[in-house]
């Protein structure tokens, strides 16, 4: 589904991701780990479209095609969806009028017509109750005062509107309490199926025991320095990053 | 013979026409003084530095219509607010149409200036209350010389009219140029209620220069909301004077929405004469082409305890023009006050400008006051948020510009107005906003 081929790309004169290899099939769920500052945001963002990055060198193929030249909106429209680490307010648009035109700009494109309304507030119903979440925060600006696990939650529930073929979830366990945590990762399983990808950003192995990975990867300094199989997360746990660079030294 | 000249000229045939009793006709002689002496303002007056009358002072208008006042209400029914129960108070070039208009003396007097200026059992609120709270300035006085219609709204103490009144000016085009000159008086007393919508509409493009004045008064615990809509043809321009006196514990509102018109000019004065006071002045500009719309505002702050809130935001396209000048006055007297005011801005095209200045004069020493401006273009980090999602340029840009304008309505207390406001602003902007939960 997505093939992330020798990705060199940086923002002005500074290079941060230095030759990305990855690979994520159909039915995957790929975890990345790595220290702050890696570049894990920076990866997610130029996956998605961030034209602020440059990429220099590599490729991105989605389904077989490149998308480096595609808009941050076409690859939305061809089922890429980036769960923010910072989720941007936007004081004015409530959470549905922003999804209801998030779905059918996405239809649009695809030549069909609008959602008929009861139709979405059908599905919006269904999914904010997957989600546990209240339709009055539904009509709230959205983003604009929630609390860092409101914001959160509310990336996986248009998420879950959008019903995209790979997410990209970044942090979107931190912030979450317990229970939180639980109902979104549960919302995100609800996703998986054998023609979705998932690849999870996180600091922690709490997640990836509600989401589990099929393979884990450690980011550092703009590599993937280490991959393995879920017994990985643990294992940095416990270990932490040093382990992992003094590894790469020796 | 200039704009001003054939004004002077045509003064007292007009006077010889009213039926008006001495005092009105000596207000109106003191004011057409003031017009002689003042003239119409130019650049040269640090109030008008962004705005010049040359180019609408130029046509030769007609001062008086000669159109025959046939309207079919459904020609003009879209520029009226219809989903809710209204009275309507409805001039076609400048003279009042019963058969559009539903007023009322239940209690409540919602009808026309011209019958109260001349009718007995009305002198005594006219003679309180006409002319007494407008500012002596030239634009003003022109008004009050040659002014014989508008609307005339007063309330008694404790009464609340029950529902809101819409005020509509159309301009037929009849006449290639017409110049109107309306007059509004609103009395609301003690611990009365009123809510106002006011709208100018030209029918066709022919040229309109309405010189409107408007009065408010506030008496102790009043409550006034007043919203203006100002989305008239390319060819019509509007300088609106507001002139608000506030007693005790009062709260005044106005919103203003400019979309439309060729040249808008917004005098808003402000006087609180009274302690405990609330001011709410909100606008949303949204212009394009060469239109040009100037705020300018006053809040003069005479007593303690007062609050002002000022929030006006502008989207400008193409080469439009806008100016913010906001004013705010607090006396020595007038400790305790928390003034307001932010104006907030986004330029969509290199080539549209705004001015925008706050001024603040300030003799007390115990006083909250904020002011901000921003002259901006939208957040990026938001564009590509929204485009992560799958809205592309044109409608995120789009969405976002309606958000930031969108804003200013919160404060708007009849749903439907909010709603066709909303509607109007997502049309201007081209956003499709189908439904809202
Ligand atoms: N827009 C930018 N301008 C300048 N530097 C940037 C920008 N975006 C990222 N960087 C830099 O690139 C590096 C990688 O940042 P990135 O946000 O991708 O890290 P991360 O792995 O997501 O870290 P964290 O775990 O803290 O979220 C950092 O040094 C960061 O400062
Ligand atoms: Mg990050």
């Amino acid at each position: 589904m997505l093939e992330i081929k020798n990705l060199n790309a940086g923002i002005e004169d500074k290079d941060i991701l230095k030759g990305i290899d990855l690979k994520v099939k159909a039915g995957e769920v790929h975890a990345i780990m790595g220290p702050n500052g890696s570049g894990k945001s920076t990866l997610s963002s130029v996956v998605a479209g961030k034209e602020e990055y440059e990429v220099t060198g590599g490729d991105i193929l989605f389904e077989n095609e490149s998308i480096l030249e595609l808009d941050a909106e076409e690859r939305a429209h061809k089922g890429i969806f980036l769960s923010f680490q910072y989720p941007v307010e936007i004081p004015g648009v409530s959470v549905t009028n922003f999804i209801k035109t998030a779905i059918n700009e996405t239809r649009k494109a695809k030549g069909l017509k609008d959602m008929p309304a009861s139709d979405m507030l059908k599905m919006i119903r269904e999914k904010s109750e997957l989600l546990e979440i209240d339709r009055k925060f539904l009509s709230r600006s959205l983003n604009e005062g929630f609390s860092g696990g409101e914001k959160k939650r509310n990336e996986i529930f248009q998420m879950a509107m959008l019903e995209p073929k790979l997410a990209i979830l970044d942090e979107t366990d931190s912030g979450l309490d317990i229970d939180a945590l639980r109902i979104v990762s549960n919302g995100v399983n609800k996703l998986r199926s054998k023609d979705n990808a998932v690849i999870v950003i996180t600091h922690y192995q709490r997640l990836l025991e509600y989401i589990v990975p099929d393979f884990v990867h450690v980011l550092v300094d703009g590599k993937i320095v280490k991959s393995g199989g879920k017994e990985l997360a643990l294992e940095l746990e416990e270990k932490g990053y040093d382990w992992v660079k003094a590894e790469l030294t020796a | 013979m200039s704009l001003k000249d054939k004004l002077l000229s045509s003064y007292l045939t007009f006077q010889e026409n009213a039926d008006l009793d001495n005092s009105i006709h000596d207000i109106k002689d003191e004011a057409i003084k003031v017009f002689e002496e003042h003239g119409f303002p130019t650049r040269k007056d640090e109030n008008w530095k962004y705005t010049s009358l040359n180019s609408l002072t130029k046509p030769d208008y007609s001062l008086v219509s000669h159109a025959d006042d046939a309207l079919e209400f459904k020609d003009v029914k879209k520029y009226f607010l219809n989903d809710i129960d209204t009275y309507k108070i409805v001039f076609i070039d400048g003279v009042y149409s019963s058969y559009l208009s539903e007023t009322t003396h239940d209690g409540v007097d919602v009808c026309l200036l011209s019958s109260a200026l001349i009718k007995p059992k009305f002198k005594q609120v006219i003679d309180v209350y006409f002319n007494k709270i407008a500012k002596k300035e030239s634009l003003t006085a022109l008004n009050t010389a040659f002014a014989k219609e508008g609307a005339y709204i007063y309330v008694p103490k404790s009464r609340a009219v029950n529902k809101p009144i819409q005020i509509v000016h159309f301009s037929t085009g009849n006449e290639a140029n017409l110049m109107l000159q309306p007059r509004n008086l609103i009395v609301a007393e003690e611990n009365a209620e009123v809510q106002v919508i006011e709208r100018h509409q030209s029918l066709n493009s022919n040229a309109v220069f309405t010189n409107s004045v408007t009065e408010i008064y506030a008496g102790k615990h009043a409550r006034v909301d007043y919203y203006k809509i100002q989305n008239d043809k390319e060819n019509a321009s509007l300088i609106d004077n507001t002139h608000i006196d506030q007693q005790e514990s009062s709260e005044v509102s106005v919103h203003t929405f400019s979309f439309g018109g060729k040249l808008t000019r917004n005098n808003l004065n402000f006087y609180q004469n009274g302690e405990h006071n609330n001011s709410i002045l909100k606008g949303v500009t949204i212009i394009e082409d060469k239109q040009h719309v100037d705020h300018n505002t006053l809040v003069h702050h005479k007593q303690p305890n007062c609050e002002s809130h000022q929030d006006y935001k502008g989207i400008f396209d193409d080469k439009s023009t806008g100016v913010f000048n906001g004013k705010i006055v607090v006396d020595a007297i007038a400790q305790k006050i928390n003034a307001y005011q932010s104006n907030n801005n986004i330029l969509i095209s290199d080539k549209a400008s705004i001015n925008s200045k706050p001024q603040l004069e300030i003799f007390a020493d115990d006083v909250r006051c904020s002011h901000g401006c921003t002259i901006g273009q939208l957040d990026e980090d938001a564009l590509f948020y929204m485009r992560s999602r799958g809205i592309g340029v044109k409608e995120g840009r789009a969405l976002l510009m309606y958000a930031f304008a969108n804003n200013v309505l919160e404060s708007v207390k009849i749903p439907q107005l909010k709603a066709r406001i909303t509607n109007l602003i997502a049309d201007k902007l081209g956003v499709n906003i189908g439904f809202d939960l």
